[in-house]
């Protein structure tokens, strides 16, 4: 990897830290979580709230399913040449009651994982561009 | 029941890339259900076309599209876009206005044409666009398939010889169908053959873009009987409902589902919900079935229906697969069209297409593909942005 600074692929989706995690808001009212961010309107129909606060989303979580890609996506997909197949999961986080897809670590494949297999958030390049590396959140599995 | 229309006609251009303008292929569609139901196009007072973004200013604002092409006569014109569910809604909108008592006979239209490869979204930097944002995170349509596909073998045991015995089963009977795009018989050895995509899903696991048109022409049954039609098969429901909250599968575009966390609030799975309604409206249960056409944009989504719709208990739908229960000659016959494994999408025709199967099904008219005795068919399908329908039709 180069010398080029580190930067989020999408602004404010994510801490970048060293234990990052998701930023969604939850509703100050009946308290359901959105990712990503919802600031305007509650889509819990039992509630008609416009208030939100953020929050770091629980950074572990369950394998729900998964799977890979192992042709190029189309854009705006940024592939590197040559493609590598890259593992994605769609992960079930307990707290929050919700699923969020991503894709899994570079060099874990569909062999190595299993639905309800506990996996943590984790950074790691998505593509560079001339000036900066686009960071991204994927999901390592955590060990035992 | 007091809410039934008459299907009069049906008819379809057959599916393929054949490269041509949409509304070719909508107008041959309705120029062979107009010939079908042996209504003069003078007489239909209202035209329900379902529309995509794909064939311009949506479809040209597709019900006027298709009533200019087959000749301005004066009709009323409506325009359905609802993703998968354009079809159903355009019938719904046709269904509506006949039991207003605002016209005898209507034309509902579904006519696409597609690119060649992968459907992408609009370029740039679109962070607050869903389908922007996963495609840019490298989701595509075929990894949200899989991922349902994968938990079908880790929670059910489902194997990849199950999924292909879908394919193989749908070539099959779509062989039959002339207006099928792939009328090809393949083996579980040619499945297993052709290349992975999104892992447990191959290259003939998932569907295909289409072109295609299909048309019905539907009337209320009072001016059925009055022109000798009194036994047409007859839509009996039609569910066109969103999802309820909190949608607990992930679905196309979205990256996440909704939370479930909030007091109260569980989590709910929309295909399921799709046929609730119409099983409801149409005074029936799975049992009363005889043949269902559903939407699978992958073999291992077939199966999903099958329970959704009923017809199998969770998790127990290829084992209905293994015994042949769901070919054509079995118990409940699955996609007696040979479903979109033989067909590809053409999205605002789709669900059109389902219900001209099960019309041509329930009149004993399907020639080789034939259901014994049908008496109710079902559709189901589901699209982008919470659109999904299911119709009932009965003989």
């Amino acid at each position: 990897m180069s010398g080029k600074p580190q930067n989020p692929a999408i602004e404010g989706w994510y801490t970048m830290d060293a234990s990052p995690h998701l930023i969604g808001t939850r509703c100050t009212d009946c308290g359901t979580y959105f990712f990503p961010r919802q600031t305007h309107y509650c889509r819990n129909p039992q509630c008609s709230s416009t208030e939100f606060e953020d929050v770091q989303l629980s950074r572990t979580g369950r394998i729900w399913s998964y799977t890979n890609a192992c042709y190029k996506p189309p854009e705006p997909f940024i592939a590197p040449e040559p493609f590598e197949p890259f593992t994605i999961a769609a992960v079930e986080l307990e707290k929050e009651q919700m699923v969020v897809l991503g894709q899994v670590v570079t060099g874990v494949s569909v062999d190595d994982i299993k639905v309800g297999m506990p996996v943590e958030l984790v950074l790691e390049p998505l593509h560079e561009t001339d000036e900066d590396i686009k960071m991204t959140w994927k999901w390592q599995p955590l060990a035992g | 029941m007091s809410n039934e229309i008459a299907i009069l006609g049906a008819g379809m251009h057959p599916w393929g890339k054949w490269g041509h303008n949409f509304v070719e292929y909508g107008v041959a569609a309705a120029r062979e259900a107009l010939a079908d139901a042996g209504v003069p196009w003078q007489d239909v007072r209202f035209v329900s076309g379902g529309a995509t973004v794909r064939c311009g200013y949506p479809g040209y604002v597709a019900g006027a599209t298709f009533a200019q092409a087959l000749g301005w006569q004066g009709a009323e014109v409506n325009t359905s876009y609802a993703a998968c569910a354009s079809g159903s809604q355009a019938l719904a909108a046709a269904r509506n206005k006949i039991n207003a008592g605002e016209c005898d006979v209507a034309l509902v239209v579904g006519a696409d044409t597609t690119p060649k490869g992968f459907l992408a979204p609009a370029g740039g930097y679109r962070p607050e666009d869903p389908d922007w944002v996963r495609f840019y995170l490298g989701i595509t349509n075929p990894t949200y398939f899989a991922l349902y596909a994968r938990r079908r073998m880790d929670l059910y045991g489902d194997t990849l010889e199950d999924f292909a015995a879908v394919k193989v089963k749908n070539s099959r009977i779509g062989a039959h169908n002339p207006r099928a795009r792939y009328k090809k018989v393949f083996s579980a050895e040619d499945v297993a053959a052709s290349a992975m995509v999104a892992d447990p899903l191959r290259l003939m696991d998932i569907c295909a873009t289409s072109d295609g048109g299909a048309a019905l022409v539907v009337s209320s049954l009072e001016y059925a009987k009055k022109i000798g039609k009194a036994n047409a098969p007859r839509v009996a429901a039609i569910s066109t409902v969103t999802p309820t909250f909190a949608s607990g599968v992930v679905e196309m575009p979205d990256i996440a589902t909704d939370s479930a966390a909030a007091a109260g609030v569980e989590a709910i799975a929309y295909r399921s919900q799709i046929p609730l309604k119409a099983y409801e409206e149409a005074g029936i249960g799975p049992a009363d079935v005889d043949l269902a056409e559903v939407y699978d944009l992958s073999t291992a989504l077939e199966l999903d229906w099958i329970e959704d719709l009923q017809l199998a208990p969770r998790g127990e739908a290829a084992a209905l697969l293994r015994a042949g229960d769901t070919a054509v000659g079995g118990k409940i016959p699955v996609n007696a069209s040979g479903g979109l494994a033989c067909f590809g999408e053409a999205v605002p025709a789709q669900a059109l297409a389902q219900v001209c199967e099960l019309t041509w099904q329930l009149r004993g008219e399907a020639g080789d593909r034939q259901v014994q005795g049908a008496k109710v068919g079902i559709t189901a399908n589901q699209g982008l942005f919470g659109h999904g329908s299911s119709v009932i039709v009965k003989a």
